[in-house]
């Protein structure tokens, strides 16, 4: 089986007054689909800036070499044009903080049914039809009356629901969940956890998802790439990584990780 | 939300009744006896005396305020003469019931305001946006350098400058004149012109300067970049996803400067020559017209506080999280 | 950061020159040899009507900016002198304003309850009034006295609700701070409080409402005195000198031009700096 996504010497350049810094550094990874791939790292580690050099998001002025490949295409060096129908279609992306990612000016439904409209067509009854369903499959209650209702409506784990069942609404190959859990509770954390797995399982996306802690992404990712100011540290399977960690620095992120014996020793 | 509308109602009226009486306390404390500058020069005591009756100048102060409160609502009688409701005062010295010298000056005032504020919303609004979309070229810079400027200029020292280019040097435009639009239209735009000009300009520097750092603002807010990464077409993030974000805000102000505005253009109507509200004060200032005085100051301050009301509800329409918490 | 920024560099040297102008009036006149009183018939042409005699509003070596049509008066020591109006009004405006504002604004966010309700409620009426036109009213229908004095209280009277409305609200939220906690816990008194661990906290945003608002308060006197309820004559005002060259600025344009500029180039020096200073502070807030 071929590899839905192949991230070949991704290296990505600012322009600063002391000039051009490279924050992400001949970054190569897969994704197989069905698959989960972890990216940790600190903050600054350009975990971030990886995803969003994907889909050709990144501050005017950055610049990329290398190849990114869904499904053989290479979107690198495509036109902003083209790269429209690849994101939210083929490629879709959950942010960090679900609030301020939501535009507060317009209900979830039409923030929903605008992306799908955008890629599918149809009409606007047919696109609210499509948000329903969409809220109702990440556990929304009650999403008929819902679809019409402000972010500042819902709670923060239901906000985040509702960022998926964006993402997710036009049946992407692949998710890329940019710490999605960060801002949340952790009971909320494991019920969005949950969620994703769970999608994941019934739709058979791949998934990137990222995050700076590593016991988030031990339950769900099947690879693992640990950056570090830029560099990729190590690159294996998650059972790789946490059993035998090869580089100190993963070995250092694993320290941080809190234990049930930690605690116990306390 | 109809107990909020009633709630605000009431303070207007609160706010309205205190202008009221602190500008009528200041003058009766401060002006010359209104009832000798009517009697003129040829006065007799008795004279005075009948017209203080007249007038009511002769009750308590309290009673005087009663009256005029009243005026508004039922109209008065000053003597043989009837002032029919909505009785702002009588001016004895133009004969004339202050209400009708204000309904006749206010299109003028309207025109003038309406005039300017299309004028500023487009300049500013649009010269903002462009420089926030380049922001950093040398468009920005120097439209931004402008917009200082174009702050910095009183208005009658434009005002007399675009007069001596326009009109006395080049002569591409006439002296204002009072005409009609109906009359003849062109000469009626090529009149107004120049004052719709004089008053947008400060405040299409100032908007343009509001609206760049608003959209900056809202495009490095994580919901334009969701926008973006939704793959939507450029013109749909742009307008609900960066422009009613960054506009929104810009409604409240615009409300507040243009209600401010109807009270008249006092610098510019002057300077022009334009007979609106804002002359008709600066006439009766000079001439100590106690009654137009008294009316335009509250007419003004009728603009503003209506314009807050106004202002506050169509923010509640038009900033869904405003109107949550106000339900 | 201000000293690398030619633009900002050249509204301060103006600005220097303006103040320098202010302060040295007397002696400058002194040098320039007349006065700003002094009539000078020799200098206008009567049978044009008291055109200045030359070319430019009669600008030569005796007359280093001209003079005004008909009487003669030496336009470079009016507006010497009215740098002086304008400068002490304005700052003196600027002074009362800050301290209205700055007190009130404090006490509201600070004390809330009633003493908020009476501030607000008078901030609220005092920015619903028709400031201009009452101003003019009030201005004109007072004895001419002590004119200067006068603008400043009326100017300032209007001027603070907008300083005390910023300063309210940032107290509020200083109020609640740990540090403000900290020092009521260890048994400060409320004034202390409010002086010692609010009132140097506000630093920044008084300054730049501040800075921001002389070039506000120079066109405000500027514009009174244009309507002639500013000082009387024959005291020499920017303003003044505008609203009387109005009839002569077909035929003697530089009467007109020489006020205007030094008005227009004054108020804009000081929106520079004052945008300027509100970046740094902002930048600092943020650092």
């Amino acid at each position: 089986m071929s590899d839905l996504f192949v991230v070949e010497d991704l290296t990505v350049t600012f322009p600063t007054s002391r000039g051009p810094v490279d924050v992400v550094k001949n970054v190569s990874f897969t994704v197989g689909r069905d698959d989960t791939l972890g990216i940790v790292g600190e903050s600054g580690s350009g975990k971030s800036m990886t995803a969003l050099a994907v889909l050709g998001l990144l501050p005017r002025g950055a610049r990329t070499s290398g190849s990114v490949k869904l499904d053989g295409i290479e979107l690198l060096g495509k036109s902003e044009r083209d790269l429209r129908s690849v994101r939210g279609n083929a490629i879709s992306m959950v942010f960090q903080d679900p609030l301020s990612s939501l535009n507060p000016y317009y209900t979830v439904g039409l923030q929903i049914s605008e992306m799908y409209q955008t890629h599918r067509g149809g009409s606007r009854r047919s696109a609210r039809q499509v948000a329903i369903d969409a809220l109702d499959r990440v556990g929304i209650p009650d999403p008929a009356r819902r679809v019409d209702h402000y972010p500042h409506q819902f709670s923060g784990g239901q906000r985040q629901r509702v960022m998926i069942a964006m993402a997710l609404c036009c049946s992407p190959s692949l998710l890329i969940a940019d710490e999605p859990t960060t801002a949340l509770d952790v009971t909320v954390q494991a019920q969005i956890l949950e969620l994703l797995a769970e999608l994941q399982s019934t739709t058979g996306t791949g998934m990137i998802f990222i995050t700076h802690d590593l016991a988030v992404i031990s339950s769900i990712a099947q690879r693992v790439l640990v950056m570090r100011s830029g560099d990729p540290v190590e690159y294996g399977t998650a059972e790789q990584v946490f059993s035998a960690p090869r580089h100190e620095y993963t070995r250092m992120l694993l320290d941080a990780v809190p234990r049930i014996d930690d605690e116990v020793a306390l | 939300m109809t107990r909020y509308v009633l709630g605000r109602l009431g303070s207007v009226v609160l706010i309205l009744l205190a202008v009221c009486l602190f500008t009528y306390l200041i003058f009766f404390k401060l002006s010359p006896d209104p009832a000798v500058m009517i009697c003129g020069k040829t006065c007799t005591p008795d004279r005075i005396d009948s017209i203080r009756n007249v007038l009511g100048l002769n009750q308590p102060l309290l009673s005087q305020f009663w009256e005029f409160l009243r005026g508004i609502f039922v109209g008065r009688q000053y003597g043989s003469v009837h002032c029919p409701a909505p009785c702002l005062g009588y001016s004895f010295q133009t004969n004339e019931s202050v209400w009708s010298m204000i309904t006749a000056r206010l299109p003028v005032s309207v025109t003038v305001a309406v005039g300017a504020a299309v004028l500023w919303l487009l300049a500013g609004v649009i010269g903002g946006l462009v420089s926030a979309i380049k922001q950093g070229t040398w468009w920005d810079r120097s439209a931004m350098a402008l917009a200082l400027g174009g702050v910095s200029v009183p208005n009658y020292v434009l005002a007399l400058v675009l007069q001596y280019v326009l009109v006395v040097k080049l002569q591409v435009l006439p002296f204002p004149a009072a005409v009609s639009f109906v009359d003849n239209p062109v000469v009626w735009f090529e009149s107004y012109l120049m004052p719709w000009v004089v008053l947008a300009v400060g405040y299409a520097c100032l908007y343009a300067r509001l609206t760049r750092s608003n959209v900056i603002d809202t495009l490095s807010e994580n919901y334009y970049r969701t926008a973006r990464a939704k793959g939507l077409s450029g013109s749909l993030i742009m307008r609900r996803h960066a422009l009613r974000p960054a506009l929104t805000p810009i409604t409240t102000i615009f409300g507040m400067d243009f209600a401010g505005l109807l009270g008249g253009a006092l610098i510019t109507e002057t300077v022009f020559g334009l007979n609106g509200i804002g002359k008709l004060a600066a006439d009766s200032i000079a001439k100590n017209d106690q009654p137009v005085i008294m009316a335009v100051t509250l007419l003004a301050a009728f603009f503003v506080v209506i314009g807050n009301v106004v202002v506050d509800l169509l923010y509640t329409a038009l900033d869904p999280r405003v109107r949550v918490v106000s339900t | 950061m201000l000293k690398k920024d030619k633009g900002a560099l050249a509204c301060l040297a103006f600005l220097a020159i303006v103040v320098l102008m202010a302060v040295a009036a007397p002696l400058i006149t002194k040098l320039s040899g007349w006065g700003p009183y002094q009539f000078d018939s020799a200098a206008t042409n009567s049978d044009l009507g008291g055109v200045p005699h030359g070319a430019l509003g009669g600008i030569s070596g005796s007359h280093w900016f001209g003079v005004e049509p008909q009487n003669g008066r030496d336009l470079f020591a009016r507006i010497v002198y009215g740098a002086r109006v304008s400068i002490t009004i304005s700052l003196s405006a600027t002074l009362l304003t800050g301290i209205l504002g700055v007190v009130l604004g404090m006490l509201a966010g600070f004390y809330r309850g009633w003493v908020d309700q009476v501030i607000s409620r008078l901030m609220d009426f005092l920015m619903a009034f028709p400031a201009l036109i009452f101003m003019i009213a009030i201005l004109s229908s007072l004895p001419a006295g002590n004119r200067p004095v006068l603008l400043v209280v009326v100017i300032s009277a209007f001027g603070w609700p907008y300083l005390a409305r910023v300063i309210r609200g940032q107290t509020m939220t200083l109020a609640n701070r740990e540090f403000v906690e900290a020092a009521r816990a260890s048994g400060a008194k409320g004034t202390q409080v409010v002086f010692r661990e609010i009132l140097p906290n506000l630093r920044g945003s008084i300054v730049v409402m501040t800075t921001l608002a002389i070039p506000g308060y120079i066109g405000t006197e500027a514009g009174l005195s244009f309507l002639g309820v500013g000082v009387s004559p024959p005291t020499a005002s920017w303003g003044q000198m505008i609203a009387s060259s109005v009839s002569w600025y077909s035929v003697d344009p530089m009467f007109f031009a020489i006020p205007g500029a030094f008005l227009f180039l004054t108020v804009l020096s000081l929106t520079v700096l004052g945008d300027k200073i509100r970046t740094m502070v902002d930048q600092g807030v943020a650092a």
